[in-house]
Order: C-alpha cells, then sequence, then structure tokens
C-alpha cells in the first residue's frame, strides 16, 4: 500500500520467509489489517463492514436457496413455497435473503449520504467513488432480478415494467429489450436468464469490492474533519490515526452485532413488513396489479422516472426539440439514469475546496434538504399517482438534480467556509481529554 | 446532521409498506389473535376448529395446494394426532402425480386444489392481502397491529350487506370489507352455526371467521414459531454480544480517548 508511511510485515526466518518469497500473501493481509486509520471516525464509518457482511450474507444464504428453487415459470412460485414449508431452515434462509437486501440497501444509502456530506468523494478518492457507484448500480441490477425471481405478481409486472424501459431507446430500444427477455414479453426465458445474472453479479460486486477497498487503501480513508493524515514522519502518523486492527475492527464488529440485533428481530418477528402483499400471489399475466410498486429501496428513483409524464413542459419542449425522439417515456428513463449519474459525477461538480461538510455552514442546510428531499421521493414512488404526488415528485426530482448540478458548483464560490483544524490530532485534542489524566 | 439521517431512514422505513395503498380499499377490523406479536403463538384449539370450518365450509370452493395434509400434526401448529391426521386424508381424494389417477390421499399429499368455482387458493392468502396500511398510506400502523392478512379475511367473511347485483351474468356480493365494495364470493358463504364445534364453542359467524382466518394463517406460515424461536434466540445472543463487543471496545479505545471535553 502506498501513501501513509507504517510499519511493514517483517518475515521471521524459515516458513515465513519461504512462503514470502513466494505468495506475499501475509503480508497483504498484515498491510491491509494494520493500515493507519484515522482516529477520529465517528459512528458513520461503520457502514463499510456492515455492507461486507450483508454481501456476504447475501450470497451464503443465496446459494443454499439456489440449492432448492426452480427458475421455471409454472415451478418457482411453488418451489418458494416448498422452501417456506419443507426445507430446513427454509424459513430463515428465505426471510433472511429477502430483508437482507433491504439491509444492504439501508446500510448503503447512509454509506452514500455519509460521503456526500464529509466530501469522501473528493480528490483523490473520486475512483473509490465512482468505483462505489458502480457497485451501488449492480446493487440495483441484482435486486431487480432477484425480486422476479419468487414469481409473484409483482415479480412479474416488476419486470415487465422497467423491462418496458429499455423500449423506450430509440432505434434499438425494442431490439434490445427482446434480447433482454428472451422473447416479446416477460416469460420462462427472462426468468432464467435473471436467475443466472441473480447468481453472477453478486460475486462481479465481491470483485470491485476488493477494488474499492484497494482505492481507499491507497488514498487512506477520509475522516468527519476532511484533513488528511499528515504523513511526513510515522510519528506524525502515529499522532493522527490508530491501526486499523484492532481499534476499528473491535468497534465494527460491535456496531455490527447491534444492527444485527435489529435485523434479526425483524426477520424473526416481522418479516413481511417490508415486502409487498402481492408478491403471495403467483405471477399472472392476464391480471394486472392495481398498483405496481417497486421494494422501498427503489422508490425514490422509480418517483423521479414517474414524475417527467407529457405534462411537464420541460419534457414537451425537449419532445418538440429532438422532434419526439425524446419522448416522455424515453425522458423518464434519462431523467432516472441521470439521477444516479449525477451523484456519481459528484467529484468533479463539487467545486469547494473544502472536504468535510461540518465545516461549510451554507453546504449543511443544502445538505439536510437532499436528505429530506431523498425521504420525500421515496414516498412520491410509493403512491397511487395523484395530481399532488405528481407536484410534490417534480419539485423533489428538481432539487436533487439542482443539488449535484447547481448547488454544489455555486456553494464552492459563494460560501465562506468555517476554520479547518491544522491536524486530526489537533481536532481530537480539543475534543477529547488526554487519556493518561 | 446524522441524526436527521436517522430520523429520515426510519421514516423511509416506515414508507413502503405504504407502498399498494390504493384508493376504494376495504375497511379492516383489528382482531387480537393469539399469534401476533414476539411473544404471540398459535392457539391449537382455535387452529382446530378453524380447519373444521375450512373443510365444511370454506373447501368446496377453495383450495390449499401448497399445504401438506400431514403439517396437522406438527407441533407449533393444529398439533393434531398421527392417528387423526391420517384419518382426515383418508376423507380426500388426490390426482396422483404419477399415475395421473384419483386415489384417497396420504399424510405425505398436499390439500388438493379446488379451480371448479374460480375461486382463489387459499394457501398463502393470509400473506397475499394487508388490511392496514395507515395513517395516510404510511403503513406504520402495521407496527402494531400487524400486516392485517387474517383480519382481512374475518372482515371479508363478516362483511357482506345482503345487496347483490349482477353484471354481465356474473352475481356480484357488496362486501364492505372488499376493495371496490363487491366481490363474487357468495353472500353467506358462511353463517352462524353453520358449523357444530366438539370443544363447546359458541359457532356465532363472528367466531368461526376467526377460527378460520387464524387457521388459514397458519396455514400460510406453518412454520412461524420456530421463526419466532429462532428469532428470540438470535436477539438475545447478539444483545450479548453487543454487550460483550461494548465493553471490549470500551477498554481498547480507552488508551486513545481520554473524556469527551465540555465546549
Amino acid at each position: 500500500m502506498a501513501g501513509i508511511p507504517h510499519d511493514h510485515y517483517e518475515p521471521k526466518p524459515g516458513f515465513q520467509t519461504w512462503l514470502h518469497n513466494r505468495l506475499p500473501v501475509v503480508s497483504l493481509l498484515y498491510d491491509t489489517l494494520m493500515l493507519p486509520t484515522p482516529k477520529n471516525l465517528n459512528w458513520m464509518w461503520i457502514w463499510g463492514i456492515v455492507l461486507t457482511f450483508c454481501l456476504a450474507l447475501q450470497i451464503v444464504t443465496g446459494i443454499v436457496l439456489a440449492m432448492h428453487y426452480t427458475p421455471n415459470t409454472e415451478l418457482a412460485f411453488a418451489s418458494v413455497e416448498h422452501i417456506m414449508r419443507d426445507v430446513n431452515g427454509g424459513v430463515m434462509l428465505r426471510y433472511l435473503h429477502a430483508n437482507g437486501a433491504s439491509l444492504f440497501f439501508f446500510a448503503v444509502y447512509c454509506h452514500i449520504f455519509r460521503g456526500l456530506y464529509y466530501g469522501s468523494y473528493k480528490a483523490p478518492r473520486e475512483v473509490t467513488w465512482v468505483i462505489g457507484m458502480i457497485i451501488y448500480f449492480l446493487m440495483i441490477a441484482t435486486a431487480f432480478m432477484g425480486y422476479v425471481l419468487p414469481w409473484g405478481q409483482m415479480s412479474f409486472w416488476g419486470a415487465t415494467v422497467i423491462t418496458g424501459l429499455f423500449g423506450a431507446i430509440p432505434g434499438v430500444g425494442t431490439a434490445l429489450q427482446e434480447w433482454l427477455l428472451g422473447g416479446f414479453a416477460v416469460g420462462n426465458a427472462t426468468l432464467n436468464r435473471f436467475f443466472s445474472l441473480h447468481y453472477l453479479l453478486p460475486f462481479v460486486i465481491a470483485g470491485l469490492v476488493g477494488v474499492h477497498i484497494w482505492a481507499f487503501h491507497t488514498t487512506g480513508n477520509n475522516n468527519p474533519t476532511g484533513v488528511e493524515v499528515r504523513r511526513t514522519s510515522k510519528a506524525e502518523v502515529e499522532a493522527d490515526t490508530v491501526p486499523f486492527w484492532p481499534y476499528y475492527v473491535v468497534k465494527d464488529l460491535f456496531a455490527l452485532a447491534l444492527i444485527m440485533m435489529v435485523f434479526f428481530a425483524i426477520v424473526g418477528f416481522m418479516p413481511n413488513y417490508l415486502g409487498d402483499p402481492d408478491n403471495y400471489i403467483q405471477a399472472n399475466p392476464l391480471a394486472t396489479p392495481a398498483h405496481i410498486v417497486p421494494e422501498w429501496y427503489l422508490l425514490p428513483f422509480y418517483a423521479i422516472l414517474r414524475t417527467f409524464d407529457n405534462t411537464v413542459w420541460v419534457v414537451q419542449l425537449v419532445q418538440f426539440l429532438t422532434f419526439g425522439i425524446v419522448d416522455s417515456k424515453l425522458f423518464g428513463v434519462i431523467a432516472m439514469a441521470g439521477a444516479i449519474l449525477a451523484m456519481a459525477l459528484a467529484p468533479w461538480l463539487d467545486t469547494s475546496s473544502v472536504r468535510s461538510g461540518r465545516y461549510r455552514p451554507m453546504f449543511k442546510a443544502w445538505f439536510a434538504v437532499l436528505v429530506i428531499d431523498f425521504v420525500v421521493l421515496m414516498w412520491c414512488g410509493s403512491q397511487v399517482p395523484s395530481a399532488f404526488t405528481g407536484w410534490v415528485g417534480l419539485i423533489a426530482s428538481t432539487y436533487w438534480f439542482a443539488y449535484f448540478l447547481v448547488i454544489l458548483p455555486l456553494l464552492g464560490v459563494l460560501e465562506k467556509p468555517l476554520l479547518q483544524p491544522v491536524s486530526i490530532e489537533a481536532d481530537f485534542k480539543s475534543h477529547y481529554a488526554d487519556p493518561a489524566e | 446532521m446524522f441524526r436527521k439521517i436517522a430520523i429520515s431512514a426510519v421514516s423511509a422505513l416506515t414508507l413502503m409498506s405504504g407502498a399498494a395503498w390504493a384508493e376504494g380499499e376495504g375497511a379492516t377490523t383489528d382482531v387480537a389473535f393469539s399469534f401476533e406479536g414476539p411473544f404471540g403463538a398459535f392457539d391449537e384449539h382455535q387452529l382446530q376448529r378453524g380447519l373444521q370450518v375450512y373443510t365444511e365450509v370454506c373447501s368446496a370452493c377453495h383450495g390449499l395446494k401448497f399445504l401438506r395434509i400431514g403439517a396437522l400434526a406438527e407441533p407449533g401448529g393444529p398439533n393434531l394426532p398421527e392417528e387423526q391426521v391420517k384419518a382426515y386424508a383418508k376423507n380426500i381424494t388426490v390426482t396422483d402425480a404419477v399415475t395421473g389417477e384419483d386415489r384417497v390421499a396420504t399424510p405425505a399429499d398436499h390439500f388438493p386444489p379446488n379451480l371448479a368455482a374460480g375461486a382463489p387458493d387459499l394457501s398463502v392468502m393470509a400473506k397475499a392481502r394487508k388490511g392496514f396500511s395507515g395513517p395516510y398510506g404510511l403503513g406504520t400502523n402495521q407496527l402494531f397491529k400487524g400486516m392485517g392478512g387474517p383480519e382481512h379475511i374475518y372482515s371479508i367473511i363478516t362483511g357482506f350487506t345482503g345487496e347483490s347485483k349482477e353484471i354481465a351474468g356474473v352475481t356480484l356480493y357488496e362486501n364492505h370489507a372488499f376493495p371496490g365494495g363487491w366481490m363474487a364470493m357468495m353472500n353467506e358463504a358462511l353463517v352462524a352455526n353453520q358449523v357444530t364445534y366438539a370443544d363447546g364453542t359458541e359457532a356465532s359467524l363472528e367466531n368461526e371467521a376467526k377460527d378460520v382466518a387464524a387457521f388459514l394463517m397458519w396455514a400460510a406460515e406453518p412454520k412461524m414459531m420456530t421463526r419466532k424461536e429462532s428469532g428470540f434466540k438470535a436477539v438475545l445472543l447478539l444483545g450479548l454480544l453487543s454487550v460483550l463487543l461494548y465493553l471490549t471496545n470500551k477498554k481498547l479505545w480507552s488508551k486513545v480517548k481520554g473524556k469527551k471535553l465540555a465546549h
């Protein structure tokens, strides 16, 4: 690991040196675990561990579920009931997997908003941020395809609506949609390929998680002050940091145990609370549910997709200017993808030289509105469309884009930031007494 | 700042349950079932009475195709003696999956599907409907009342007004618990004293409806008791682990971090 100077692994003579000269795997583990980590990290820095745990949980439960599940439109629904009724521990396996997806997204949103507040995306951590955004995008794809597998009503109709979005792309849209579906409509071919990809993508995510960790181990962690670890001498590094093991391993495990306690309470006592009852009705291509909605974690972006219908003047204008090539449907798709893309481009849209939101008085207020905006969008996505939700959705969607495309670039110029501490050590000392006292 | 986020996140979590909130949703009466809440358990006598109602009345039109007959003997459910389950199975005719011929059922068979009247299968009905979604479509009331699936079933059975109308040759019956208010299920499909309970419980319509709703909740999730048990074990063990890790963490960091200074 380049960057922060610290002690490295010294193999002892004998087997350790023998192995080290052939495969320096112990050295890699040592350097990863002993990485100097800013000693002022707060509780918002625990989500990385929670996310890693979620990925492992989903892969392990998913592999066992796949042993009992049948990806066939005639048998899928029954095979899920078979897991729930006849497989040993099947009830817990399935509920852990289904609610595990919710925990995964809850943790990733905490993780993302932490990054947005403390400026973790800024130089030199842009690559970490972009890889994170790719992981998030793959999580959405994986969760969406996983939701199709139980072959309930919401599985089928969700798949129909979302794959239909690809049909909005001009020229190649219809061909692309049929290629994705393996036919003209969601059917057995779709279910089979979704199952295959749902099994594959988590391993792609696991690989990217490795790269994500590699990237921020190269730059070093960000921290609540946003001030970099001083790295001119080892003494300075030691004043700013503690080694990841044991300090943060133990802290993170404590946080994880607490979160797991809440998680198991939900799985044990109210496992269907976050799910849609309609998905306990077997898929029926002839009966459209009254209200098609995605799971809670996709609602904000679903709201953005739905908001831009052809009653919005911007949509009408774009449709006119592009001679109808960009119609309301395509506009919605572009908006949804753009909402995530805008977030991914934050490192280049934020012009402020101050990293942490702690020292940015104006930024703090706009960021608070963004968090509320996200919840409002989520609510909009869950509602049956009406004139009221249309207006709220439009304002909330506009704010989402305005935050990244207008507010972040302008704040760097307009805002007068507060004084930042000279070092992590100085900030730490101003908050905590000397432990020796 | 992050307290704000935590609050937003919690409210967000309560939102999605209001996802399927729709206009014209039926009115659901809250029933205090024995199996609700982390400590709740099925009342096996109620499940046995509910089985009787299903067998004598509902099964005429509705199937239970995902439920294995033998599950009736499992603890945590109706907990019937093996012999009684075998005898119960003998009264059921199923189509053999291998030979394609009708034969007498065994406890290893599932309840048969019933497609005759076009009525929906009831295997997971208690999880496929929700009774509660308020306030304002937020769904937070489910935290206190439960999802409301069995309550919905109870409300449907007791919710007929006696009015009916014919649309395109189909007779619809008015029911305030049904979304839209008119349903194909027959008026007075179940009435008071339609069954005679062996344990002397009064066979009022309310009791029959409660019993069969409880039975259908069990049918939808026969492993509910083991699930809650696993939940308890996990929460207790993780609670203990949290305390130990909290103390370890505190001790470990005391070398690095002193008392928080007042500002």
